[in-house]
């Protein structure tokens, strides 16, 4: 059999798919790798890495006010900014999700072209996980009020912290059967 | 019961068992979870006392796991942290923990079972990791057992979720689910024809992913390439697991396609491609772990094709992993710096594939 590109022999058989239908091509060798090579400008590492997928998300909109308009939205939870994030790619805190709801959402839109779960839910789901999330803010905030010898404030917060973990060491709800 | 890592060492564990269906394509079908602690920050922000307190709790709901018996498993808890560095590189090859967890700082443990189906992870990029796999193409299997030890862990912990985004990760690429879906397949003969770049664009096109033997980033060892769900928010566990499930028979159908292609069109270059490949491993005086990994690949699709009699796949698979830097100073018990490992792993491969003028192993 001849190549379908020059009068060489044919030693490549290659299925294409051309969006999902298979393609038969019959090559020479050098045919072949012309046309096997990537395109050009495409780059030929084939293992995207997903952290690479996040920072091309990320990457856009550089500019200084934006910058310091990120550097502003910091969570009352974590205290992590959303710049922080930007630049790790890794969030600080379940609360994240929430206050840079509207950062986040376009985000998703672009690496899950979703914005809603659809799935299995914890069994213990009800307890709640947005009061356990507080527990975060509390204990931060209990560090810094030691660290500013604060001990009032400090012991006030200790005990909403030990409420809470009170509630969570008590809730046989999520004991399953 | 403390890790043996002597004992483990001499086995091979479950993914290279080369047992399951289709499993002279199909490596193994492996399921991970990312799930967080909800009253915890995540891992970029916790505090030194916040990993030991995540890694405490955690500890805790392992051992009851056990202490319940109504998870089949065994857990083994093996404290990373305290972990010699080579024996940290031998979970890696083994895949039974990251190169992150191995890297990275700080309280951080994993628990495994006997039979290396299980590893979960703790602190590593999510507070948990739970992973299950099984030898050969057998997802439904491996997702019905790791759902039962997500609940069993979750018994006694609230895990992070909200009801618009599900389970909330420290990273925005895996909440929702949680769930990484993969599969590892041998794909020899769609690299010699070199098809495999093709068949990766399109798995990309249908949001899938492609990485090498050894995850994010590295090069594909040994024609060895694991697929892949990308998206984890918007479909269901079943649906992403049905998306990769119903892409591997389609490459097995590819990879058999380009294995007879070659028989038919070429039989003597391949035979003799897989003939000198084990030949050099036979008798090798001195070999890189590069290089083994490369020729056992086409002494692997060699038996598979019956070209190659008096060795057998699991021997094969098992050196793939054998012959890997930190499996090789276990199993020699001692450390070996770069050029004694070349000798002690063409010695190693040469006692297993009948070189010296020795029987193959039989398994």
């Amino acid at each position: 059999m001849k190549c379908q590109k020059c009068d060489k022999q044919a030693t490549f058989h290659i299925t294409d798919l051309v969006d999902g239908e298979p393609n038969e091509l019959h090559l020479c060798e050098d045919c072949a790798q012309s046309f096997l090579a990537p395109p050009p400008g495409e780059s030929s590492d084939v293992m995207p890495a997903m952290a690479g997928l996040l920072a091309q998300q990320l990457a856009v909109g550089e500019t200084a006010e934006e910058l310091a308009r990120l550097d502003k939205q910091v969570c009352p939870v974590c205290g992590i900014s959303f710049r922080e994030f930007r630049k790790q790619g890794r969030l600080g805190c379940p609360y994240d999700y929430t206050c840079f709801a509207e950062e986040l959402d376009q985000l998703l839109l672009n690496i899950h072209d979703e914005t809603h779960h659809v799935g299995k839910v914890p069994k213990g789901f009800g307890a709640d996980a947005e009061q356990q999330t507080q527990l975060i803010r509390l204990r931060r905030e209990m560090k810094e009020a030691v660290a500013n010898e604060n001990y009032e404030e400090a012991s006030r917060l200790r005990d909403e912290i030990r409420e809470i973990e009170k509630t969570r060491d008590e809730s046989p709800s999520v004991e399953s059967d | 019961m403390p890790l043996n890592f002597e004992e483990l060492a001499g086995g091979s564990g479950e993914w290279l068992k080369g047992s399951g269906p289709e499993s002279d394509i199909v490596i193994s079908s492996r399921i991970r979870l990312a799930r967080n602690l909800a009253e915890f920050p995540f891992i970029a922000r916790v505090t030194d006392a916040d990993r030991a307190e995540i890694e405490k709790i955690l500890r805790a709901r392992i051992a009851a796991s056990n202490d319940s018996k109504r998870f089949a498993s065994e857990l083994i808890y093996v404290d990373v942290s305290q972990l010699q560095e080579v024996d940290r590189a031998f979970l890696v090859e083994r895949q039974l923990i990251s190169r992150e967890l191995s890297e990275s700082e700080g309280a951080r443990a994993v628990a495994i079972d006997s039979c290396e189906q299980y590893s979960v992870m703790i602190n590593e990029e999510d507070h948990l990791r739970i992973q299950a796999m099984h030898s050969g193409l057998d997802l439904d299997t491996v997702w019905e057992q790791i759902t039962a030890l997500d609940d069993l862990i979750e018994e006694q912990v609230t895990y992070a979720y909200n009801e618009k985004l599900g389970y909330l990760t420290a990273c925005p690429t895996n909440v929702g689910t949680g769930i990484r879906v993969s599969v590892m397949l041998h794909l020899p003969a769609l690299v010699i024809t070199r098809q495999i770049d093709k068949v990766f664009r399109s798995l990309q096109k249908i949001n899938l992913a492609v990485r090498g033997l050894y995850g994010e980033g590295s090069q594909a060892m040994g024609d060895f390439y694991q697929i892949s769900n990308q998206i984890t928010l918007g479909m269901s566990e079943q649906e992403l697991i049905k998306k990769v499930a119903d892409v591997v028979p389609v490459l097995i159908d590819y990879e058999r396609q380009a294995r007879e292609f070659l028989v038919r069109e070429s039989q003597e270059t391949l035979h003799d491609r897989v003939s000198r490949a084990y030949g050099i491993l036979r008798n090798a005086q001195t070999i890189s772990s590069e290089e083994t990994l490369h020729l056992l690949s086409s002494v692997r699709m060699g038996v598979n094709l019956g070209l190659i009699g008096d060795v057998e796949i699991p021997t094969v698979n098992k050196l793939f992993v054998h012959t890997q830097p930190a499996h090789l100073q276990k199993l020699a018990g001692m450390e070996l710096d770069s050029s004694d490992r070349n000798i002690e792993r063409a010695t190693y491969l040469r006692r297993h594939l009948g070189g010296d003028g020795q029987q193959a192993e039989q398994n």
